[in-house]
């Protein structure tokens, strides 16, 4: 092979390698990703039943329903439209009434969001992102009452 | 006092590296050897002083001086004494402050161990370690600061979030920070490369021992990180692709490929721009990821506090270095003389292989981690990229790459012959083929796992095979226990690294295929059969610790043979401060590497919810990655690698092929 085959050879094969990574990229973009809704946009009829999304909001007061074994239900709200979840496995530690949750799986054509997994926060101060915008825009935030800190 | 003087100090070593940042590089410059000099005493005073900073912080940790902000925000009498000291770094202020007590470590390591180093070299090396010290200690002084006081100091602190008193978050921080900052190295090793537009092999011998220290510490704090979140969050997980955990893959995977590509510029003299670019990108990854989570952009146990000021800042760093780095890039890369040809097939060519899979990969990890930010940024749109992304994009780029592994480091240098290394690796090919076959059979005729055991057999048969070919193990048995003795360290750690990679493979392979998962909730007397074992549940017992109470769920496990039963006990903690609940799980190991795992969730009437795993081989995981770190310690032991001391004769051996290029 002369300088230039060997170059280009190089330059081939790392356009490939580029090309095969933008091409995997591009299809997953498209197909692997969840949007996240809150109950508005379910209530509003934006989302096509079947298609997985994350749902999130607050635990909505009063309305944890334990079943059979571990299922369990609940409704998510934003203060505006609630949505009833149902959920079969174990809730996360900080899993509560009237706090922020997110939930992932699929609504179903009766309304329902069937959540194979339920997240909730990492700890007593923290609301998910998208949770905290939600409740911004639906007005139903409330900045957390001024936290019993000495003054510096 | 004591905590004053720690802020004072901190300030005398924002000083210091002020003048640092100016006067060996102005040195280097105008050739005056006493400007350049002072470099070395200078970064050794930096240290000393952010060491008795740090010292400062701890000591006000340890006696719970409750009139600082920091120790009231994230400590309590009662906590035991070791997450009292790790809480030190379990907040923002303070693992900052531990982030900049490294970067000056390893400043002033530098300057020791690179008394040999070419002068100008070494002062400009040190003069750009300080820029980034400059940065950070403002970032730490001006956002972070953590040495405020109370005026009116509270009796009792707020306490740390209870997932974090663990001893697996006391040392993952710490290890973590090593790997990042330690790729500053190799960072200021390459910008003052271009400053001086002069590179040569030497560079690499000296970059290289830094970037696979750092290599070794990250490893070991991802390992850490995963096998944390494994055991204290209960979902019984290794690696969610969760936005913190891809900020420590998106430098480790470019460290790795700077590794490799390293080789060949210190061996033939080759790849020199592209490996200066791998330095700078995996500096910039480091301070992306420190960004990431240090800014509050993402949340998660990571961000201790959001505050838009802190991430202003950090994002100010971040383009001030990443884009002066490539601006300078840019104006010099074409200075630097470019290396010898290779054919396609040759070792260089199998580490460019490595470099161009192992860079894609990177860029997949990124886009995943950052679109999601970027379209909110741009159109307000909140989509989530999960585990199915990354399977779909950063699983097939890998698998070439795996394949291609074993056959890396038969190829010659400069040509390769693939005819000759496929008759060395045919056995070892056979090998594979037939474990995939006896997978298939035995387990259920699923194809994709019987295709992983098969791959990582060749990974781990393929690395073994290069030692035994190297020391004639088969072919003269003989001398073979001299040849190995006699063989360089970094041919060892090269074969352990990638043995490593394949026990890894190996568990991953096993536990996503053939874990068991059972959700049920159990009543005081009730059996479950889940494997082979028998697991009943005895009964509920109240116990207390420091600064938590517990419930306590008695299992007794019995594995179907006549072993004595286990019991296993696993509870649900409340932590008295916080009044907030997390789950300890009891993990039980089987035959050296498989785990029975035990999680409980809430208490349903008399009886708990909880979650049973049975995961085959789990271990492997983490076996893996600490063999992969093992392998990067013994080739840091190599003599031809250790920090500035090149024989003279070796030295002469690697100009000459250089020469005759």
């Amino acid at each position: 092979m002369t300088r230039k085959q060997k170059r280009l050879t190089l330059i081939g094969f790392a356009g490939l390698v580029l090309a095969v990574a933008v091409g995997l990229v591009l299809f997953a973009l498209n197909d692997r990703i969840t949007f996240f809704t809150s109950p508005t946009d379910l209530a509003q009829g934006k989302v096509k039943p079947g298609t997985r999304l994350r749902l999130g909001g607050l635990v909505e007061d009063g309305s944890i329903k334990r079943g059979d074994g571990t299922v369990v239900r609940f409704r998510v709200t934003d203060g505006v439209n609630a949505v009833p979840v149902t959920y079969t496995g174990i809730l996360p530690d900080l899993f509560r009434e009237g706090q922020g949750t997110v939930a992932e799986g699929m609504i179903g054509a009766d309304g329902e969001f069937k959540a194979d997994t339920v997240l909730a926060k990492h700890d007593e101060n923290y609301m998910p992102k998208e949770v905290a915008d939600a409740l911004k825009q639906s007005g139903h935030w409330q900045e957390e009452a001024a936290k019993a800190t000495p003054k510096k | 006092m004591i905590v004053e003087v720690g802020h004072f100090a901190l300030v005398l070593a924002l000083a210091l590296a002020l003048v640092q940042s100016v006067v060996p590089i102005w040195g280097a410059v105008r050739g005056d050897a006493r400007a350049m000099a002072l470099a070395g005493p200078i970064s050794g005073g930096q240290f000393l002083f952010v060491a008795i900073s740090f010292a400062a912080l701890t000591w006000a940790h340890v006696v719970s001086d409750f009139s600082v902000v920091n120790v009231f925000e994230n400590s309590h009498s009662t906590k035991p004494m070791i997450y009292k000291i790790s809480g030190v770094w379990g907040n923002h202020e303070g693992s900052m402050l531990l982030w900049v007590a490294i970067l000056a470590l390893f400043g002033a390591l530098v300057a020791w161990f690179g008394r040999n180093l070419p002068r100008t070299l070494r002062a400009n090396v040190l003069g750009v370690q300080a820029w980034v010290a400059v940065a950070f200690y403002l970032f730490v002084l001006l956002t972070s600061n953590p040495f405020a006081r109370f005026a009116e100091p509270p009796m009792e602190g707020r306490d740390l979030n209870p997932l974090l008193q663990d001893f697996g978050l006391a040392v993952h921080p710490p290890l973590l920070y090593l790997g990042y900052v330690g790729f500053s190295i190799a960072f200021s090793f390459a910008a003052a490369a271009l400053i001086e537009g002069r590179i040569d092999a030497a560079w690499a011998r000296w970059v290289r021992p830094w970037t696979l220290a750092a290599w070794v510490f990250l490893t070991l704090g991802i390992a850490m990180g995963s096998y944390w979140a494994y055991y204290e969050l209960g979902w019984g997980g290794w690696w969610f692709w969760d936005p913190v955990e891809n900020a420590s893959l998106l430098p480790w995977l470019a460290g790795t490929a700077l590794l490799h590509s390293a080789i060949v510029m210190e061996k033939r003299d080759g790849l020199k721009i592209w490996t200066i670019l791998l330095a700078i990108l995996a500096f910039s990854l480091s301070l992306l990821g420190t960004f990431l989570v240090r800014s509050g952009v993402l949340t998660s146990v990571h961000a201790f506090a959001t505050d838009p000021a802190r991430g202003v800042f950090i994002l100010g760093i971040l383009m001030l270095f990443v884009g002066g780095s490539l601006t300078l890039f840019a104006a010099r890369a074409a200075t630097l003389t470019k290396g010898g040809l290779f054919a396609p097939i040759s070792r260089e060519g199998s580490l460019v292989f490595n470099n161009l899979f192992l860079t894609a990969a990177t860029a997949t990890v990124f886009i995943g981690t950052l679109y999601p930010l970027a379209l909110e940024a741009v159109t307000g749109g909140k989509i989530s990229v999960g585990a199915p992304f990354f399977d779909m994009t950063f699983g097939p780029l890998m698998v070439p790459l795996l394949i291609a592994l074993p056959v890396g480091p038969f190829l010659a240098w400069k040509r390769g012959d693939i005819a000759a290394v496929a008759q060395r690796l045919a056995v070892v090919l056979v090998l594979s083929i037939a474990a995939t076959l006896v997978t298939w059979a035995i387990r259920g005729h699923a194809v994709l796992p019987a295709l992983g055991v098969g791959l990582a057999t060749w990974l781990m048969l393929g690395s073994l095979a290069e030692i035994a070919f190297r020391i004639k193990l088969f072919s003269q048995p003989a001398g073979a226990l001299r040849r190995a003795v006699g063989l360089p360290r970094s041919a060892w750690g090269t074969m352990l690294g990638h043995f490593g990679v394949g026990v890894m493979l190996l568990g991953i392979v096993a536990e996503s295929a053939w874990k068991i998962e059972q959700v049920l909730v159990m009543k005081p007397g009730d059996h479950v059969r889940i494997e082979r074992f028998d697991v009943a549940f005895e009964r509920s017992v109240p116990n207390s610790g420091p600064n938590w109470d517990e419930v306590i769920a008695r299992f007794r496990v019995s594995d179907g043979t006549s072993n004595p039963p286990v019991i296993m006990e696993p509870s649900k903690r409340s932590y008295r401060t916080r009044s907030m609940p997390t789950t300890e799980t009891a993990i039980e190991t089987w035959g050296l590497f498989s785990q029975l795992y035990l999680a409980i969730g809430e208490a349903q009437g008399d009886g708990v919810a909880m979650r049973i795993y049975w995961k085959p081989l789990v271990l492997l995981i983490w076996i893996g990655t600490l063999i992969m770190s093992i392998g990067g310690v013994v080739s840091l032991t190599d003599r031809r690698l250790r920090v500035g001391a090149p024989t003279p004769r070796k030295a002469a051996a690697m100009a000459l092929p250089a020469a005759a290029e």
